[in-house]
């Protein structure tokens, strides 16, 4: 495992089970007794995906027992959709220069010198 | 699953799969859009962000083809980019490599579909894979690379409160 907390975050959340919990957590805190309960697998497993997503600083807890809350740290989830949202308005950015290229670009373009089915050089 | 965006440009971050898709339609014919794609004058005119200049070195976008171009900013900072073209099937489809010379092992396969849609129009899905959740979230969250310093430092405050 990587040591930077961005990659972190996104591999915790790359497991269903992990992003399930993050989902049933989002609406409350839960013990892991609780985040166990819907799940066919033992508490140590869910502990184990428990701890994944503790190290992504996605959740925390105050302490190791099992009847302890579970809290999602929703500014760290938030923090994730932000760059998915710059990433996007930079693709949408790319894609308004593209509008103006195409805005200018003639009705019947005449045959390319660089025609991508003969493969001429440029 | 994380979608994105409205009638704009729409992302699709999948967590099962370390792959990012961009979607976008364009008020333009396919044959337009994919000319834009291949022909390289018109594609330096639009890929770099504005305040960078493009300079092709090397151009042959065709099946078994090969590019390279280098964005030069203001400071004459030059970031090059270079990949292999697997195929192209012109007004379809270009399936190329991509790598950013500043991250010398990171490369992403690049599926470029153009759909015809109604109306003269046509819709775009670049899909881009790579070979890890790291190396995806690294596109993801850089952009340009002050993107991802910026980033970590959010999130290291954000760490550091909790």
């Amino acid at each position: 495992m990587t040591a930077d907390p961005l990659s972190r975050v996104f591999s915790a959340l790359a497991d269903p089970t992990r992003r399930d919990m993050v989902a049933r957590l989002a609406s409350g805190d839960a013990s892991v007794g609780e985040l166990a309960r819907p799940y066919d697998m033992s508490v140590q497993a869910v502990s184990k995906h428990l701890r994944v997503l503790e190290d992504s600083g996605l959740v925390t807890r105050t302490t190791d027992a099992r009847r302890a809350p579970v809290h999602l740290e929703a500014k760290v989830l938030d923090l994730m959709t932000a760059w998915i949202e710059r990433y996007r308005r930079e693709a949408e950015e790319r894609y308004r220069r593209l509008d103006d290229v195409l805005r200018d670009l003639p009705d019947r373009p005449g045959t390319t010198e660089n025609d991508p089915t003969t493969g001429a050089a440029p | 699953m994380t979608t994105t965006g409205t009638h704009e440009t729409e992302i699709v971050v999948p967590t099962d799969l370390p792959i990012v898709r961009i979607l976008r339609e364009f008020d333009a014919p396919v044959a337009k859009v994919f000319q834009a794609h291949v022909d390289p004058e018109l594609f330096a005119r639009w890929n770099g962000p504005r305040n960078l200049t493009q300079r092709t070195e090397h151009w042959d976008v065709r099946t078994g083809g090969a590019y390279r171009y280098v964005h030069v900013d203001p400071d004459g900072n030059e970031y090059a980019f270079f990949g292999s073209v697997h195929e192209v099937r012109p007004d379809e489809l270009i399936v190329q490599t991509f790598t950013y010379e500043g991250f010398p092992d990171g490369v992403s396969l690049d599926r470029l579909r153009f759909e015809e849609l109604p109306g003269g129009r046509c819709r775009l899905t670049a899909t881009s894979l790579v070979d890890s959740f790291e190396g995806r979230d690294g596109f993801v969250s850089s952009g340009m690379e002050v993107g991802i310093r910026e980033g970590y430092e959010q999130l290291d405050e954000i760490l550091a409160e909790s």
